[in-house]
């Protein structure tokens, strides 16, 4: 039978043409799927405006974020007293705060405002941060694997045992007291300079960074491992492609997928672990708002003020919720066999 | 046959994969002995067969020939070089002369890289073409194995399994080797587009004077395209001779046993004949059969082929085998 | 599996001495010891309080004695007495008059008068009761959840579920909390707004005496807060691995084999989809462990978490260390745990 067919058969140059008439590659495929996603939508939105919101915080926000005026301690709009009972009969209003007073005399909703800019630097910064670090040693030790690759992955292991919150508290406490008051002119000063510049903010990105990358290093591992055992980076090696190139054009682009929608639903944690560090106050320094601070704050005085704490409360949730929605759109629309079940 | 027409010769090719154990600290425990001093000559132009049951080792001496996976021991000779002692980066300007065509169409491919790139990489990297130029070369490759060139900026998962096959035959081409080891290239495919990409890589060897290994387990389409046989087991050469003495006078046990499988398509006489069915499993390759490996499932095993490894030597013009009894 | 229990124990070895080596490093590395706060005290005074405390021995030593009286089991003849310096976590009775005693964190900085264990004994029943009501509450809001919406997919049902869950995902605690706090502590009076319903003596260490509506009332709401996170993740797990399930092909059959909806489902596609779901117990865990700290803090509950804070502020090093490498003893044990029930209801993965 196969003698015949041979006999006869010869390529046919029509026989060129692409089964399909769109012309797309996979990440337009993939944004296509994501724009129809309402809820990523929503949360892309909802981002898109705090991004706005902290650029511009100088010209949104009423009043400067650290400056009070303590006759106005506590001070509340009417409405308030509508939505919070039983703060009617000792509320002091007026009208010049949106949400409220704290107990300085300092205008909430400013300090909301000017607070994304914090959460949102810890965010991306944050991620970037992990995505670097895990990346490069992920891919490292999954593309060179054997003694290497198991050195590497049990050290992380051990890390990883470490309980998440403890060590970066611990870490938090060790930056702070060392970095606090060192001899001028070291090492240690100049960390120190840079971080009250930025308002506390460098040593809880580093302290995040140190924690996040374990997690990426090990999904960048193994999604490593598994692209290259796969045909094509054996066929890239054959015509001749450096390890270098195999690399950057060949694996990395087909595992940034999956790390990308685990980065962006690790982004809430981050938000949530800075809030709590200034929480406990070992996180942003004051007068710097963040709303994490704002809630421990609010706290003390969630009896007779709830307002103080509850609307930070309600700013950290909407923007946790918008990073998990668009990180769930993500995720569905870069692995659509997943839809529907998961 | 002269000394002068042969473009790759290897002489006691051996690969062996260790097996290891341990978690921080490693230690070799055994290893699978999958290519086990193989020697055989490949004659420029022409098309050698390698055939043999899976894991038989055949695809692994594809891959040592081309150094992917570098031998444990013995000689690759291509013409004159000895491409198991070269270095990494004279090794990459010899990848400009071998080449190889892979067995999964759909695995073999980018996703995330058009057409156009997969078969302009190789160009770009050994710094043959740019621009223009390179275009022009691509189209010219997709051109010749049979595809519409205005499709180059396609993505592989929009052709089917033949078409994608073609694009790796212009990818691998497109360095203008002069050998190419061809990996079971239509394992995967449909029957009908089997005989389609068979001649098509035909018809390249005959106007770009392509030598081929060709890898596969189907014995008829072997039978079409090669002028020299080789029938591997366990990782050692049984029997090698040219084609048509090959299908007419087979000599060891293991090769009979093959060629009685193949369907004849007159009902009468495949009724009539007689197959020989091999008992047995195939021993695994980490310990083989001491002796003859392919004594425990041999119809006609005797005593000292368990005692003594069969020499691979000539019986007859050109015919080698590995076996005590014949 | 003997072999792997045993690597696995190994493993918690390593971790231990790593996790202690960081954290006794960064401990000392931060300028100021414990006895250099607010308060100067007389030199003499401080001195002899740093030799009491062994805290003027090279740090080598220091750590030297650390591990050997918190790793290594001491087996000795006579049994723990109340003298401060030798107060072990656990003391086995052992035929023959010996005994076995483990764990001696050693005594508190900031309480002079007490001892590590001391501490962990008041405190760590509390944050144990804790997470042991979030554990439940997650799974039995969680579970249920997620198999209704599998099982009723793309109804109301399921958008009603998921949009829970994904609530349930999103809201830290740091907000939720006080939110709730504020909602049925403050302004609907329906719970006490803080504090924490039990005291010692515990029965076995953590179980309270006092199980009614008086313990209940300052427990339900922390435990809904801490748990409603793992419940959302553990309901879209299981959606998610039962609506796999049931396509399957065995499902099909079982069902053409005529039996009833419920008893396939319960039968045969429950028990493989909560293979998943095991899983991820072991991160769960972890973020139950991480939760009760926040948890703590904002309901104003005695437990470890809180006290840990404060022990940080106040350098009280031993508290630091054994709260760190108590809570990593317990998330390595769990994860062996999980990994061994893992290993028992998949039976593919015995022999890997």
């Amino acid at each position: 039978m196969v003698a015949q067919l041979t006999e006869d058969t010869k390529p046919v140059p029509a026989g060129g043409t692409p089964l399909t008439h769109k012309r797309e590659n996979l990440w337009q495929d993939a944004f296509r799927r994501l724009v129809r996603n309402r809820a990523a939508m929503i949360g892309g939105t909802i981002i898109l405006i705090l991004i706005f919101i902290a650029i511009f915080a100088d010209f949104i926000a009423p009043y400067p974020y650290d400056k009070g005026v303590l006759t106005d301690q506590n001070k509340v709009p009417e409405w308030m007293g509508t939505l919070f009972p039983t703060m009617k009969p000792y509320m002091k209003t007026s009208d010049k705060y949106p949400f409220g007073a704290d107990y300085i005399g300092r205008d909430i909703f400013s300090r909301l405002i000017y607070g994304t800019r914090i959460s949102l630097s810890i965010a991306f910064i944050g991620a970037t941060i992990s995505l670097v670090i895990g990346i490069i040693y992920g891919s490292i030790s999954g593309y060179f694997g054997g003694r290497a690759d198991n050195l590497m992955m049990r050290s992380v292991d051990v890390l990883y045992a470490f309980p998440g919150l403890l060590f970066i508290i611990l870490l938090m406490a060790f930056f702070r007291s060392s970095f606090a008051k060192p001899q001028v002119g070291t090492f240690g000063s100049i960390l120190g300079q840079i971080d009250s510049h930025m308002g506390g903010m460098f040593f809880i990105i580093i302290g995040i960074g140190l924690t996040a990358w374990e997690t990426t290093a090990r999904l960048t591992r193994g999604q490593v491992l598994s692209a290259r055992e796969k045909e094509y980076i054996e066929a890239a090696r054959t015509v001749g492609a450096s390890d270098v190139r195999i690399m950057f054009r060949h694996i990395l682009p087909n595992i940034v997928g999956p790390l990308i929608i685990v980065e962006t639903l690790a982004i809430p944690a981050y938000i949530g672990t800075e809030a709590f560090l200034s929480f406990i106050g070992l996180g942003i320094n004051p007068p710097t708002p963040s709303w994490g601070a704002m809630i421990s704050d609010g706290a003390q005085s969630i009896r007779t003020y709830p307002n103080q704490a509850i609307f930070p409360a309600l700013a950290l949730a909407i923007t946790m919720f918008a990073f998990n929605f668009l990180g769930d759109g993500l995720r569905d629309a870069l692995e659509p066999r997943m839809r529907g079940s998961q | 046959m002269a000394a002068t027409d042969i473009l790759i010769r290897v002489e006691n090719l051996v690969k062996y994969f260790p097996i290891m154990r341990g978690i921080i600290f490693q230690k070799q425990i055994g290893s699978v002995h999958a290519v086990d001093d193989v020697s055989f000559n490949i004659i420029e132009g022409e098309t050698l067969g390698l055939v043999g049951e899976s894991g038989c080792g055949k695809s692994t001496t594809g891959r040592a020939i081309l150094q992917l996976q570098r031998p444990t021991s013995g000689h690759v000779f291509f013409k004159e070089e000895d491409l198991v002692t070269l270095k990494r980066n004279d090794l990459r300007k010899m990848r400009r002369k071998m080449q190889m065509i892979f067995q999964d169409p759909y695995a073999s491919l980018n996703p995330r890289m058009t057409v156009g790139e997969i078969v302009g990489e190789p160009l770009t990297i050994h710094g043959i073409d740019r621009g223009k130029e390179l275009q022009d070369h691509v189209d010219q490759l997709l051109h010749m194995v049979g595809l519409d060139p205005a499709y180059a900026n396609r993505y592989p998962h929009e052709f089917s399994g033949g078409q994608r096959q073609r694009i790796g035959v212009a990818r691998a081409l497109s360095v203008n080797p002069s050998f190419v080891v061809c990996d079971e290239p239509i394992s995967a495919l449909d029957v009908s587009i089997q005989a389609q990409v068979v001649n098509l890589l035909e018809d390249l060897q005959n106007e770009l004077h392509l030598t081929y290994l060709f890898i596969a387990h189907d014995l008829s389409m072997v039978r079409h395209i090669s002028k020299h046989v080789a029938v591997m087991y366990l990782g050692i050469i049984v029997e090698l001779t040219d084609r048509d003495e090959l299908y007419k006078h087979p000599l060891h046990p293991y090769t009979k046993a093959l060629l009685s499988a193949i369907p004849i398509p007159d009902a009468l006489a495949e009724a009539k004949r007689q197959r020989i069915i091999l008992q047995g499993e195939v021993p695994s390759p980490v310990n083989p059969p001491s002796g003859c490996r392919f004594r425990t499932r041999c119809p006609i095993a005797q005593k000292k082929c368990g005692e003594s490894k069969p020499e691979f030597r000539e019986v007859g013009s050109n015919h080698y085998v590995a076996c005590h009894l014949v | 599996m003997g072999r792997y229990i045993a690597r696995r124990l190994i493993y918690l070895v390593v971790v231990l001495f790593v996790v202690s080596g960081i954290t006794f490093l960064l401990e000392h590395a931060v300028p100021g010891g414990p006895f250099d706060r607010e308060k100067a005290l007389p030199p003499e005074i401080k001195a002899n309080l740093e030799r009491r405390y062994h805290l003027d021995d090279p740090l080598l030593v220091q750590y030297g004695n650390y591990l050997n009286d918190v790793i290594l089991p001491h087996l000795t003849f006579h049994p723990a007495t109340n003298n401060m310096d030798e107060d072990y976590l656990f003391n086995f009775r052992l035929p023959g008059g010996l005994w076995l005693q483990w764990m001696n964190f050693g005594p508190s900085y900031a309480s002079r008068s007490r001892t590590v264990n001391d501490i962990f004994r008041q405190q760590l029943p509390v944050s144990i009761q804790l997470g042991i009501m979030a554990f439940f509450v997650s799974v039995i809001i969680g579970m249920p959840l997620g198999i209704m919406a599998a099982l009723k997919q793309n109804t109301f049902f399921d958008y009603f579920g998921m949009s829970i869950a994904i609530i349930g995902v999103s809201i830290p605690i740091l907000a939720l909390g006080p939110i709730m706090v504020w909602l049925f502590g403050v302004d609907l009076k329906w719970l006490p707004p803080s504090g924490w319903g039990a005291q010692p003596p515990y029965i076995m260490g953590f179980i309270p005496h006092q199980l009614g509506w008086n313990f209940f009332k300052y427990a339900i709401m922390p435990a809904l807060v801490l748990g409603i996170g793992s419940s959302a993740i553990i309901a879209r797990l299981t959606r998610g691995s039962l609506l796999q399930v049931i396509r399957e092909d065995y499902i099909r059959t079982a069902r053409s084999k005529g039996l009833i909806e419920s008893l396939v489902i319960r039968r045969h596609a429950l028990r493989n989809s909560l293979i998943p779901v095991v899983t991820i117990l072991g991160p769960l865990f972890a973020a139950l462990v991480t939760g009760t700290f926040v948890t703590e803090l904002i309901f104003g509950i005695p437990g470890l978490g809180k006290y840990f804070v404060t022990s940080i502020n106040n350098r009280d090093y031993p508290v630091i260390m054994g709260t760190t490498l108590l809570y990593a003893v317990f998330l390595v044990i769990a994860n062996l745990i999980v990994d061994i029930v893992y290993a028992f209801l998949d039976p593919r993965i015995r022999y890997s």
